[in-house]
C-alpha cells in the first residue's frame, strides 16, 4: 500500500510541534512585508512520525541487508558514530565562536587531517569539500591554479580514462578544461601508447581512479605518473576506492599529487540516502598553497603544562573557499570515530578483507558470469550480467531479480565500457555467510535466466513495489505534491 | 530498419530532405530505436541563426541518454518543429515525418556531397 | 574491528580464490611502496573511543553553555526531538542514492515531499533535492543563469548583502570561466537599487539575499523589475524560518531562490553538514543541476516516485553536464521535511513571530544603551546590525567573560566598507527575555570598562 503523502495527511488546525509564546513585548510587523498564505502541511505529531517511520521501511540500507553497490563502499556505519556525533559538545557548537572556545573541534580536524596525510603519503589536506565530487572539483581547480600561478596558461588538457566515473569529466570542464579520453588495454589498464601521445606541453593532467573502475589495480601506474609528470602535468588520483589500499599503498608514493578522499565510502560514515558526504582533498607539498581554506593548524606548539593551540588557517595562494564555513564537520567526527577505533593496523585489516570478500565473490561467480578482466582484483570487480543463451535477460534483471532476496542490486551499467556490467563491492565487513548467500543467489539466478527468463524480466516479485515507470515520470514531470497554479511555459 | 531512399544521411544519424536551397533535418530511425523512449527535446539555436557544419542545434533525451543532433551542412535556421517539444514521443513514431527537427536555408550545397545515401547508411549501421 | 572474519573463513576464502595469504591479492601492485609503515596510533575499543571523545567535545564551549547571539549564515535553533528519533533510522541513513526505486521509496517519497514543501514555503514551482549549503546553491545559481544564456550573457551582478562566504565560493567556481562578478562593491546603504544600473543585456543574473547579511529585509521589486527588463535572472537567496512570516519570492518574481536549509532544524555541528536550498520556475526545471525526484506508477499501478531528469546529470552528460553535483545533502533534506510536515503551516509562522519579537526586543533594548545605534533603519527578521562605540573584537572578548558570544565581528569580513565596529546580533526562539536583559547589561559594562 502506498502511502499517502503529507499534504494528504494534513488537516486544517492540527499541528505537531509547539513554540512558548514570547516572553517579550510583541513587535510591530509591518504587513507589507508578510506573507498572505503558507502552504505547509498541518499534522500531529504521532501521525508525523508514523508517516516517517512507514517510509523508512519501504527502504534497503545496509541496516537491513547486503548492499554489494559497486564504487559506493557500502560497509557497515558503525552506532558509536552516531553518538559521539551528537556529543553536545560537537553538535552545539557554532562555526564562528571565538577559536578559543572551540579548541577540541579544531583540534578534532587537525588529527583527522593527520591520519588522512599518513595513510596517503601527502603533505597537506584540507577538509572542506563537502563530497566527492566536490572534492574533485577542488582537486582540478588546485592543479590549474598551480599551473597558472607557473605562467604556464597553455595547459588546459585533462586526460581522464574511458572507464572514469562522469563526475571526472564534468568536474573537468566545469574548470574550463578540454577533456581527452583515454582508452583501456585488454587488461584494464589505461593504454601506454594513447597516454604517451598525449603527453605534451598542454598537458594539465591526468584524472586517475585506482584502483580503477573495473576494481583493478593499474599495472602500469608508475609509468603513467613518470609520463605525465615528465610533460609537466599533475597527476590527480580519485580516492573513490581508496578502502582498496588503506594501509598497503599510497597514493602520494606511487606519484600522485593530489587525491580526494570520500569519508562517506572508505571512513564508514552513513550514505543517507544521497548524503552528506565528505570528500576532503590531500596534496603534495608543492600544491599545499594552493588548498582551499580554512585549514585546521596548530599555531602555538604549547608546553608541557600548556596544550597546543589550535586555529584554522588560510593557505597562501588558496584557490578559495568551495562553501561556506569548515566542512561537513559532523561527517569528519563520524570518521574520526570509526579511524581511532581501528588504529592504523586495523584500517590496513580492513582494506585486506575488502580485498578477500572482493577477491571470494569473484572466484565463486567466475564460472557462471564472464569476468571480462579476470585476474586478481581488488576491493570490487566487474561482470558482465548477460549470456549468449539467455539473449533476453539483460543486467538490470539480474539486479531487479535480486531485490527478491533480499540483496540490494549491484551497479549496473557502469563502467560504461562493460556491456551489461554488474559491478560487485562486497566491503570487508560482510561475513562469509552472508557471501555465500549472495553467491548462491547470484547462480541460481543465472539458472533462472536460462529455464524462467521472465521470472527475471519481470522481478522484483517481493518487493513493495515492482518496477516503476521511469519514461511515464519523465514525460509527464510531476515534481510536486501539487501542480503549480500559475504554470508558466 | 529504415532509411529512406530520397533522403541523405550523416554518420552521426541526422537526415537531410533537400527541397531547392531548403533542407530539412532529423534524426534517424535507427538513433531513436538507439535512443529508446524519447521524453525531451530542447533547441540550442533559434529561427534566423547561421549555424555551421557540424555544430550542435538540438538536445534530444530519453531517460538513459542524452544525444546532441548536429548540422548536417552549414545554412540559416528558417524554422524549428514547435510542436515537438510538446510532444517528443512523435521522434520515436514517426522519426522521417512530423518529427522533422529544423529547416534550414542550404549555404553551400556542395557540402551534400559529403553526406551519405541510404544504402551507404545502412551499411554503416548493420556494422555496429 | 567490524570484520566478522573467523580464521576458518579466511583460510576457506584463500583457498577458494587460489592463493596462499592475503597478501598475495597484492602482488600487482608496485612492491617498493608496498605495506608502508603506518605512524598511527592502534585501534581502540567502543568504551575507549567514547571516552576519548567526550573528552575532545568537553574541550569545547557549547551554546548551551554559552548565550549565543551568533548568527552570520548559522543559527542555534531547537530541534523537536522528533526530527533526530526519525533521523536515526538506520532504514534511512544507510540507504545511498535510491538508484534502485523499488527498494527506495522511502527515500525517494520523503524528498518528493521536501521539494513540495521547499516550493510552498519559496513561492516557486519546482525544487530540486537539495546542494550541499547555501553558498554552493548561490554558485550552482550562477552557474545555470549562465548556460541558461548557453553563455552568451557573462556578467552576474552580486549583492554586497550577500554572505561573504558564498560571494567568495561563487568566486571560486568561476575563476576558470569567462564569467563577469559585478556589484560586491556597491554602497551598503544604499539598498538594492544601487545594483539597478550594473543591469544590462549582458547580464546572466542577479543575485540577492533575504533577509540579507546584515539582516534587512529589502523591497527587491524594483530592481527585479530592472533585471527582468533586461531579461536577466534574478536570484534570491534565503534563510528558510523567516519565510514562515516574509512573502515568499515567489511573490515578488524571483527567477530562482536558493537558500541556507540549516535554520529548519539542523544542529549547528560547527558549519556543516547543512543544507542548500535550490528552486526555481518551472521553466528553468530542465537546467537545474541536482537530483530531481519524480512521481510515477509502477508495474502494480501503485503511485511511486523516481530520480528524473537524470540526462541533465553528470553520469550521462559526463563533460557536457553543466555541474559535476552527484550527492547531495539526502539526509539534512529529510531532517528538513521531518520539522517542517512536523511544525507545519501554524508552527513554522509561530515560531518565526517568536524570532521576530525576541530580536526586535534585543535590538531596542541593545540601541538604548549609551553609544549604540542600529545601523541601518530597514525591517530585520531575528538578525540585526548595530553599530558599537568600540571594537566588536574587544567587545567579544570580554562578553565572554559574561558566558556571552557576542555577535558576529562585521569588521572583519567588511573591513573597507565602514563597518569596523559593527555587530551583527543573532536573536533565536533559544534565548530568553532574561538572556538579553543581561546581554545588554553585560555589553554597558564591557563598554564602559
Amino acid at each position: 500500500m502506498p502511502e499517502p503523502t503529507v499534504f494528504e495527511l494534513s488537516s486544517p488546525g492540527r499541528q505537531g510541534a509547539y513554540f512558548p509564546e514570547p516572553d517579550v513585548p510583541r513587535a510591530d510587523i509591518p504587513k507589507s512585508i508578510m506573507r498572505d498564505d503558507l502552504p505547509l502541511p498541518e499534522i500531529a505529531e504521532v501521525d508525523v512520525v508514523r508517516h516517517f517511520t512507514r517510509l523508512s521501511q519501504l527502504n534497503h540500507g545496509v541496516d537491513t541487508g547486503f548492499y554489494p553497490l559497486g564504487s559506493c563502499t557500502m560497509k557497515y556505519n558503525p552506532k558509536i558514530n552516531e553518538e559521539t556525533v551528537r556529543l553536545a559538545g560537537f553538535a552545539n557548537i557554532h562555526p564562528l565562536q571565538p577559536i578559543e572556545t572551540v579548541q577540541g573541534a579544531i583540534g578534532l580536524m587537525y588529527e583527522l587531517q593527520e591520519w588522512l596525510k599518513e595513510l596517503s603519503g601527502f603533505d597537506e589536506v584540507s577538509l572542506q569539500p563537502a563530497a566527492g565530487a566536490h572534492g574533485e572539483l577542488t582537486g582540478v581547480l588546485i592543479m590549474r591554479a598551480y599551473h597558472q600561478a607557473r605562467k604556464d596558461h597553455k595547459r588546459v588538457k585533462m586526460l581522464i580514462p574511458d572507464s572514469a566515473h562522469g563526475t571526472n569529466p564534468a568536474s573537468s570542464a566545469m574548470s574550463g578544461l578540454k577533456i581527452v579520453q583515454l582508452p583501456s588495454d585488454a587488461r584494464g589498464n589505461i593504454d601506454m601508447e594513447a597516454l604517451c601521445a598525449e603527453c605534451d606541453d598542454t598537458l594539465a593532467g591526468i584524472m586517475i581512479t585506482n584502483p580503477s573502475t573495473l576494481g583493478l589495480f593499474d599495472e602500469h601506474l608508475q609509468e603513467v605518473c613518470d609520463c605525465v609528470h615528465e610533460a609537466g602535468g599533475l597527476v590527480y588520483g580519485d580516492g573513490a576506492n581508496f578502502n582498496a589500499i588503506m594501509g598497503i599503498s599510497r597514493p602520494a608514493d606511487c606519484g600522485a599529487d593530489v587525491l580526494h578522499f570520500n569519508l562517506h565510502k572508505t571512513f564508514a560514515t552513513p550514505h543517507g540516502g544521497g548524503g552528506p558526504g565528505s570528500g576532503p582533498v590531500g596534496v603534495t607539498a608543492e600544491l599545499a598553497p594552493f588548498l582551499p581554506g580554512p585549514i585546521a593548524a596548530v599555531i602555538d606548539e604549547g608546553s608541557e603544562e600548556e596544550p597546543p593551540l589550535y586555529s584554522l588557517v588560510n593557505p597562501k595562494k588558496s584557490i578559495g573557499r568551495v562553501k561556506a564555513f569548515h566542512g561537513h564537520f559532523g561527517i569528519m567526527v563520524r570518521a574520526f570515530t570509526y579511524m581511532m577505533m581501528l588504529g592504523g593496523e586495523g584500517l590496513r585489516a580492513a582494506s585486506e578483507h575488502a580485498v578477500l570478500n572482493a577477491n571470494y565473490i569473484q572466484a565463486r561467480l567466475r564460472d557462471t558470469y564472464t569476468i571480462p578482466y579476470d585476474r586478481i582484483c581488488m576491493h570490487e570487480f566487474v561482470a558482465e550480467g548477460h549470456w549468449e543463451d539467455a539473449p533476453g535477460i539483460h543486467a538490470l534483471d539480474i539486479s531487479k531479480r535480486l531485490m527478491d532476496f533480499g540483496i540490494h542490486p549491484p551497479t549496473n551499467y557502469f563502467p560504461l565500457i562493460v556491456p551489461e556490467a554488474l559491478m560487485i563491492e562486497p566491503t570487508e565487513t560482510e561475513s562469509k555467510e552472508t557471501l555465500d548467500v549472495f553467491a548462491d543467489t547470484m547462480i541460481k539466478i543465472a539458472e533462472e535466466a536460462l529455464t524462467n527468463p521472465e521470472l527475471l524480466q519481470t522481478a522484483p516479485h517481493n518487493t513493495p513495489f515492482g518496477r516503476l515507470d521511469e519514461v511515464k515520470a519523465a514525460r509527464e514531470l510531476v515534481l510536486c505534491c501539487w501542480l503549480p497554479e500559475n504554470k508558466e511555459e | 530498419m529504415n532509411f529512406p531512399k530520397e533522403l541523405k544521411y550523416t554518420k552521426n544519424d541526422e537526415w537531410v530532405r533537400v527541397e531547392g536551397d531548403d533542407g530539412t533535418i532529423g534524426i534517424t530511425d535507427y538513433a531513436q530505436d538507439q535512443l529508446s523512449d524519447i521524453v525531451f527535446v530542447e533547441y540550442l539555436v533559434d529561427v534566423g541563426e547561421s549555424i555551421d557544419k557540424g555544430e550542435a542545434f538540438a538536445t534530444v533525451e530519453s531517460v538513459k541518454a542524452a544525444a546532441d543532433v548536429y548540422m548536417p551542412v552549414t545554412g540559416e535556421v528558417i524554422a524549428i518543429n514547435e510542436d515537438l517539444p510538446d510532444a517528443p514521443e512523435s521522434i520515436n513514431s514517426d522519426p522521417y515525418g512530423e518529427a522533422w527537427l529544423i529547416k534550414i536555408k542550404i549555404s553551400d550545397p556542395a557540402e551534400l556531397d559529403d553526406l551519405l545515401d541510404a544504402d551507404a547508411i545502412e551499411n554503416l549501421e548493420r556494422d555496429h | 574491528m567490524f570484520l566478522p572474519h573467523t580464521d576458518a573463513d579466511r583460510e576457506a576464502m584463500l583457498r577458494t580464490i587460489g592463493v596462499e595469504k592475503i597478501a598475495d591479492l597484492f602482488k600487482s601492485l608496485p612492491g617498493e611502496h608496498l605495506f608502508p609503515e603506518l605512524d598511527l596510533p592502534p585501534g581502540v575499543t567502543e568504551i575507549e573511543a567514547l571516552e576519548e571523545l567526550q573528552h575532545i567535545a568537553d574541550a569545547n564551549e557549547t551554546t548551551g553553555e554559552l548565550i549565543s547571539f551568533l548568527g552570520a549564515g548559522a543559527y542555534n535553533h531547537y530541534s523537536p526531538a522528533v526530527v533526530d528519533s526519525i533521523l536515526r533510522r538506520g532504514e534511512f541513513y544507510t540507504a545511498y542514492t535510491p538508484y534502485q526505486p523499488e527498494i527506495s521509496q522511502g527515500t525517494l517519497q520523503a524528498i518528493f515531499e521536501y521539494q513540495s514543501m521547499i516550493v510552498g514555503l519559496t513561492g516557486m514551482d519546482v525544487s530540486n533535492a537539495s546542494h550541499y549549503d547555501g553558498a554552493t546553491a548561490v554558485a550552482e545559481a550562477v552557474n545555470m543563469a549562465y548556460h541558461n544564456f548557453r553563455g552568451k550573457r557573462a556578467k552576474i551582478v552580486l549583492s554586497p548583502g550577500l554572505h561573504p562566504h558564498y560571494r567568495e565560493t561563487v568566486h571560486t567556481y568561476t575563476v576558470d570561466s569567462d564569467i563577469l562578478l559585478e556589484g560586491e562593491h556597491t554602497p551598503l546603504d544604499a539598498g538594492p537599487q544601487a545594483l539597478i544600473p550594473l543591469i544590462d543585456e549582458n547580464t546572466a543574473l542577479v543575485a540577492v539575499q533575504y533577509p540579507d547579511f546584515f539582516g534587512r529585509v529589502h523591497d527587491f521589486s524594483k530592481l527585479i523589475e530592472a533585471a527582468h527588463e533586461a531579461k536577466a535572472l534574478v536570484a534570491v537567496h534565503v534563510n528558510p524560518l523567516a519565510l514562515g512570516l516574509l512573502k515568499p519570492p515567489g511573490d515578488f518574481g524571483a527567477d530562482i531562490v536558493t537558500g541556507e536549509g540549516q535554520s529548519l532544524g539542523i544542529p549547528l555541528s560547527f558549519g556543516g553538514p547543512y543544507l542548500g536550498i535550490f528552486a526555481a520556475r518551472n521553466k528553468y526545471v530542465r537546467k537545474m543541476a541536482g537530483r530531481i525526484v519524480g512521481e510515477t506508477q509502477d508495474t502494480r499501478g501503485q503511485r511511486g516516485y523516481v530520480l528524473t531528469l537524470s540526462t541533465r546529470e553528470q553520469h550521462i552528460r559526463r563533460e557536457r553536464a553543466t555541474s559535476n553535483i552527484c550527492t547531495n545533502q539526502g539526509l539534512v533534506a529529510l531532517a528538513a521535511a521531518v520539522y517542517m510536515s512536523l511544525l507545519g503551516k501554524n508552527g513554522l509562522q509561530q515560531l518565526a513571530e517568536l524570532n521576530y519579537h525576541k530580536a526586535h526586543y534585543a535590538a531596542e533594548q541593545i540601541a538604548s544603551i549609551e553609544g549604540f545605534e542600529l545601523a541601518y533603519a530597514e525591517p530585520f527578521f531575528n538578525e540585526f546590525t548595530v553599530r558599537c562605540p568600540k571594537p566588536v573584537a574587544e567587545l567579544n572578548a570580554k562578553l565572554l567573560h559574561f558566558d556571552i558570544l557576542g555577535g558576529y565581528d562585521l569588521g572583519e569580513a567588511y573591513a573597507n566598507a565602514g563597518l569596523e565596529e559593527h555587530m551583527l546580533i543573532a536573536v533565536t526562539e533559544m534565548i530568553s527575555r532574561e538572556e538579553i536583559d543581561h546581554f545588554v547589561e553585560a555589553l554597558t559594562e564591557v563598554t564602559n570598562a
